[in-house]
């Protein structure tokens, strides 16, 4: 067969694979367990063996058309059906519908008499008997070590096995056996990797300062490529999921959409207009300073345009913060009773950061929302050191611009540390990044919001006094006077100081033009006085010159009539 | 003494014995062989044999939870006893049919 395979070159689809239907699993393994071949899963007690391949038979049946049988050694056919009950798995509908066979094969030791030899074709016909009764195309074996304690020959038990896993090759059958995890570091018990030699996993179930978590891990896989590395993994109602979240890229589309951040002064901050949709926002601060309510806001006006929002809370119940939200005027519970508002409230320190990573995965995919608030990450400090709690933020980071959702956290810092050297480690995967910082002066302690970085966007760098009220959330513009930015009561003091000056300066302005005007009425006054004297002087100027005009013609009419009665003669 | 009067109470109940194979095969024939002789040795008769082809019945391997091949079961006397292999060793055919009566060797019988 082409499956030879170099180092550095897989050939692709060179191994047909066989989709487990298990969540996470098939990413693993590039689409699954080896089609037409036999894969080893390995574990210690109460690992999930089991139920891995239970899961592997009813997401066959149901979502691949494929039914398959179950063969167990330990359980009986009712004890598996029961324990899988609660997973949603109905393994009695399922054999009803021809879908799945169970066959308990039941060895012990202490009744069976060996006598010669002898092989195990009773398993084979029994097996070929359920596979040919419903058209199986896959098999679980559960586990085989039950044959190795059953019998007293190995040898003829590993011949025979190796004679089973041609036979269900043959017969193109993808099977699963289990098997126990060997002490004293040996794999298995028996030594079964080495005729199962397509593909092993290894199951784990750890418990590290405290916090247990399961672990999956492929640590061989013929012909193909497949994730090396250990992934948690999560049994809950639905199955198993497992997390492959190193496979997240940095590959994700991104937008140009603007979402209101809930407070309208904050959007004046950031050019008007929000946060960039799918991008990474944190608010840090100390105790007390609101970042709770600013979160609350943006959830607010989110559920506002009916989207919804996903509310991670770690310190306060989701009764805690709606009451607390009241005091502030936000009114959470009609979003939360619409289910645009989702809160899933735990302890960090509940369980491990892997678990939480997957746990939050699963809830984003169940609810899909378009928000996901984190309040606050710090909390997962309590469960690994800082490179930890950064490397899974990253991922829980990446996950969520790849579905496109806004992620909001926020940080709690303690007080006197410089709020940017906290989570320093994960600020560069921030996109926007606002701080809400103490500011004491005049023994008062107010608190002022900044904006420390805000990716593709023009924002503010003033530092503006954030004041929770009745009324909501507010920014004003901070002043600065000459102790540095004043807030509280010195602003109040500064703003009547202002008022006051402003007032003053129009009473003064009045003054004047008053002033002005009232000289411009003496002038005009006066200009009337002149100019009524001057129109008297002018009349009487005018009637003088009258009469002399008067008296000239007068004297000359009797100059001439003098002429003429004295006879002028000429 | 009670363990005695047992012992003859079992060879005087009839035998009811299945030998399961697949097929005529080598194996199917040494068992059968060995088993029809161990049964004229000691059970003088008194027994009924049924041989079950299990590739001609396979759904009996799973009614009668064979696994290994051949099996020889013994239903009567009860409690049911099963026998795998070719039956070539004639001593373990013989304890896991409980005709070695108690009490006799009991240095085979305390074996394993």
């Amino acid at each position: 067969m082409s499956n030879i395979q170099t180092e550095n070159h897989v050939v692709p689809d060179a191994l047909p694979k066989c989709p487990t239907g298990i969540e996470g699993l098939d990413a693993v393994m590039k689409g699954g367990l080896p089609k037409g071949r036999t894969t080893l899963v390995v574990g210690g007690a109460g690992c999930g063996k089991t139920l891995l391949g239970v899961e592997f038979l009813v997401q066959g049946a149901r979502r691949f058309d494929e039914p398959g049988v179950l063969m167990t050694f330990e359980e009986t056919a009712e004890e598996v059906t029961k324990n899988v009950d609660s997973l949603g798995f109905n393994l009695a509908e399922l054999v009803d519908q021809n879908k799945l066979k169970m066959d308990h094969v039941f060895i012990e030791r202490s009744e069976i008499e060996e006598s010669g030899d002898f092989n195990l074709d009773g398993l084979f016909i029994r097996l070929a008997y359920f596979i040919d009764s419903i058209g199986a195309k896959r098999v679980v074996l559960d586990t085989l070590e039950v044959l190795f304690s059953g019998f007293s020959n190995t040898a003829i038990i590993r011949s025979e096995l190796r004679r089973l896993f041609r036979w269900l090759k043959d017969k193109g059958i993808t099977a699963i056996i289990t098997c126990e995890r060997g002490p004293n570091g040996m794999l298995t018990r028996h030594g079964l990797e080495e005729y199962v030699s397509d593909c092993v996993i290894v199951l784990e179930h750890r418990t590290v300062d405290s916090i247990s978590t399961r672990h999956l891990q492929v640590i061989k896989y013929r012909g193909s490529a497949h994730g090396t590395n250990e992934y948690p993994f999560l049994i809950d109602e639905t199955g198993i999921s497992v997390l492959p979240i190193t496979s997240s890229g940095l590959d994700y589309g991104v937008s140009d959409e603007r979402i209101s951040t809930g407070i309208p002064s904050l959007d004046d901050m950031l050019e008007g207009k929000g946060y960039y949709r799918g991008s990474s926002v944190l608010i840090s601060g100390t105790a007390g300073t609101g970042k709770t309510s600013i979160a609350s806001s943006f959830a607010d006006s989110v559920c506002q345009r009916g989207e919804r929002c996903l509310y991670l809370a770690f310190e306060e119940t989701s009764g805690q913060i709606a009451r607390n939200m009241r005091s502030i005027g936000l009114n959470l519970e009609p979003w939360i009773n619409a289910n645009l508002l989702k809160f899933h409230t735990t302890r960090a320190a509940m369980y491990g950061l892997e678990m939480h990573l997957v746990v939050i995965h699963q809830l984003a995919k169940d609810f899909k929302p378009s928000v996901v608030i984190i309040d606050p990450v710090t909390s997962f400090l309590n469960n690994g050191s800082n490179l930890e709690v950064r490397s899974m933020v990253t991922r829980l980071i990446d996950f969520f611009k790849v579905q496109q959702i806004t992620a909001f956290f926020t940080s709690l810092t303690s007080a006197g540390n410089f709020e940017e050297h906290t989570l320093t480690n994960i600020s560069s995967l921030i996109d926007t990044w606002l701080l809400l910082r103490d500011i004491e002066l005049d023994g008062e302690r107010n608190r002022g919001m900044l904006v420390l970085k805000s990716r593709g966007m023009a924002n503010s760098n003033q530092i503006r006094e954030f004041i929770l009220s009745s009324n909501g959330i507010e920014l004003r513009n901070a002043y600065l006077g000459q102790a540095g930015v004043l807030t509280g009561s010195a602003r109040l003091a500064q703003e009547s100081k202002e008022r006051a000056d402003s007032q003053l300066r129009q009473q003064e302005a009045l003054r004047i033009q008053f002033n002005l005007e009232r000289k411009r009425q003496m002038l005009e006054n006066q200009i009337a006085i002149m100019r009524a004297e001057f129109e008297v002087e002018e009349a009487e100027s005018l009637n003088l010159l009258n009469q002399a005009q008067e008296r000239e013609g007068q004297l000359v009419i009797e100059q001439n009539k003098m002429k003429i009665s004295r006879k002028v003669e000429a | 003494m009670d363990k005695a009067n047992e012992s003859k109470e079992i060879e005087r109940t009839k035998w009811e014995l299945k030998l399961y194979v697949t097929g005529q095969t080598p194996k199917s024939l040494t068992a059968f062989a060995n088993l029809k002789k161990i049964c004229e040795e000691y059970l003088n008769g008194e027994y009924h044999l049924e041989i079950i082809d299990l590739l001609e019945k396979p759904q009996l391997a799973v009614g009668d939870k064979i696994v290994a091949t051949p099996t020889l079961v013994r239903n009567l006397p009860e409690p049911v006893r099963k026998i795998i292999g070719d039956l070539s060793n004639t001593e373990r055919v013989l304890v896991g049919l409980n005709l070695i009566p108690f009490g006799v060797d009991t240095g085979r019988n305390n074996q394993e």
